[in-house]
């Protein structure tokens, strides 16, 4: 506990003081709100409109749970499919990487047109900007496994199965958690924009109607909202990983 | 246990011949160790026996039959104790992949604990031992298997020598108490001398049996013996064998890829890259 304070210390005193120089700014040379609000009227105008915004950050965490679900379930199998075929390997990792380069951007407003504003375009963008990271770190995990510690397995009378078992897929793990750490994050900015290009509810779309009445201090909230998520969630994958893995970390320490 | 008799085993690796013809006996209760230059096929001698590689030529006989795969313990040069796993579960390891269940394998492993020196330690992850507990663990998890032969690849290298001697000692012990059958590599003369039976010198690659020398000191073995006569006589008779000059000079062609082969040193650990990337992951 005193450890995590000594780490969230440093950032939360450079967020202060920075909202505190942006009070001030807007205070000082009387800024309209529109073009900048200042924190408090942030804070105020999210809190007059609380019912909305979590009315609205429902449907974003739900979009966000069935995408990253959906692309935790592909990018395992895919990694372990990969991880036992050396031919899939040559040919679905250049696709994986191909996958990357496409441009969610114009693809999103697509999806919208071929699949309707409901779930499914939401979670093929977030399966599409999530998978990547998750099947990547997970293929790699498995691959990074000394060459020794599988011929050990071997000698003990193990096949391709046990060596996967006993030795690669504990061995991935810490791979795991650090692709389930930048796939989360992904994962959140991936529904937050998948939204705003068009859906019945939620932060995005919620977002972007704001912006266009010029309630600046609102899109201000969401987005203070949005970020408290994708921290909650990022610090759960700590908590997990902690739980699935408890070795990793002492072993670390010892390091 | 019955008697092992390995037969003129060769292995190119590509274009890398390893082993010329490698030849060896080993009775039940014997101790023999392997010992020559850096990179001449030791490990590829073990990987053989072991299963894990074939061999181009020859072949691994057990009472005359063609060795199966459960004749041969392994322990690889690197303790490759997994740091998920409790010293326990490690020791056990070789149990539970062979198809034990967990409570089983630990239930057998567990005696052991004592005569190795690990008691106390069942719950320890490996990073919490010292160098010469994890050989040990790692030696556990070999002999815990139960197999005929022990198949040790440079168990002490990687410890200081003052470790070393004491599990040289310890390993002299516990042998005799158990009554195993061991291959042993080593780089370190004296290691040789203090455990065997007999010392098998090979060339440098590709390996070929170059002189095997009978160690005639009485058992059990203790410190005492290194500073008498017989003992610095096998030393260095052993020195000599691997001192001496390829058999054939004009066979051997020079391994451009190479310097010319090293001599061996009296106490280096094995300091030998293996082909193609180290990929452990871990520290
Ligand atoms: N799997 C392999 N593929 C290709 N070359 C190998 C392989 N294993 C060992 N070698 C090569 O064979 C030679 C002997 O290796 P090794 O048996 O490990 O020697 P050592 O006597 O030091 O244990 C080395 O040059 C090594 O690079
Ligand atoms: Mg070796």
């Amino acid at each position: 506990m005193r450890r995590a304070l000594a780490l969230a210390a440093p950032p939360l005193l450079v967020v202060a003081l920075l909202l505190g120089g942006w009070q001030w700014f807007v205070t000082v040379n009387d800024v309209r709100p529109q073009v900048l609000p200042s924190p408090l009227r942030v804070v105020e105008q999210g809190w007059e409109f609380r019912d909305v915004i979590w009315a609205n950050t429902v449907p974003t965490l739900q979009v966000t749970a069935v995408g990253f679900a959906v692309s935790l379930v592909l990018g395992w199998a895919l990694a372990i499919l990969v991880d036992f075929s050396p031919w899939l390997r040559r040919a679905l990792v250049p696709l994986l990487v191909a996958s990357q380069t496409l441009p969610i951007i114009a693809i999103a407003p697509l999806l919208i047109i071929w699949f309707g504003f409901g779930l499914l375009p939401k979670v093929v963008v977030i399966a599409l900007v999530t998978f990547f990271p998750i099947a990547i770190g997970l293929i790699e995990g498995f691959a990074s496994t000394d060459r020794e510690a599988s011929n050990l397995l071997r000698s003990m009378g193990g096949g391709r199965w046990k060596e996967f078992r006993y030795v690669r897929l504990p061995g991935a793990m810490p791979y795991f958690f650090t692709a389930l750490r930048i796939g989360i994050t992904y994962a959140v900015t991936g529904a937050i924009f998948a939204e705003y290009v068009g859906a019945r509810a939620g932060l995005g779309i919620f977002m972007n109607l704001q912006k266009n009445s010029f309630r600046t201090d609102l899109v201000l909230a969401a987005v203070v909202v949005t970020a408290t998520i994708s921290v909650v969630l990022f610090g759960l994958t700590y908590l997990v990983q902690r739980l699935v893995i408890p070795w990793h970390a002492k072993e670390r320490r010892r390091a | 246990m019955r008697e092992v008799r390995v037969e003129g085993l060769a292995k190119t690796y590509g274009t890398l011949p390893v082993l010329a013809d490698v030849s060896l006996r080993a009775a039940p209760g014997d101790f023999i160790s392997i010992i020559g230059p850096s990179g001449c096929g030791k490990s590829t001698l073990f990987n053989i026996l072991a299963g894990l590689a074939a061999p181009d030529a020859g072949q691994v006989l057990v009472d005359g039959a063609p060795a199966e795969g459960r004749t041969f313990g392994y322990m690889p040069q690197k303790d490759l104790l997994f740091p998920w796993r409790t010293i326990l579960d490690n020791a056990a390891l070789g149990l539970e992949v062979a198809g034990m269940r967990r409570r089983a394998a630990r239930d057998r492993a567990r005696p052991l604990f004592e005569p190795f020196g690990l008691a106390g330690f069942e719950r320890a992850h490996p990073f919490e031992l010292s160098g010469g507990m994890r050989q040990r663990a790692a030696l556990l998890r070999t002999v815990v298997q139960d197999r005929e032969v022990l198949l040790l690849d440079e168990p002490f290298g990687a410890l200081d020598s003052l470790t070393r001697t004491g599990m040289q000692e310890w390993l002299e012990g516990v042998r005799a108490r158990f009554g195993w059958t061991v291959l042993l590599i080593t780089h370190d003369i004296r290691e040789a001398v203090f455990l065997s039976d007999r010392v098998v010198v090979l060339g440098p690659r590709p390996a070929r049996v170059r002189r095997v020398v009978e160690i005639a000191l009485p058992r059990p073995r203790t410190v005492e013996m290194v500073t008498c006569p017989g003992f610095a006589a096998a030393e260095a008779e052993l020195l000599a064998a691997l001192r001496e000059p390829a058999v054939e000079p004009g066979l051997r062609e020079p391994d451009p890829r190479e310097p010319a082969q090293q001599e061996p040193e009296l106490r280096e650990p094995d300091g030998e890259v293996h082909a193609g990337p180290d990929r452990s992951g871990r520290p």
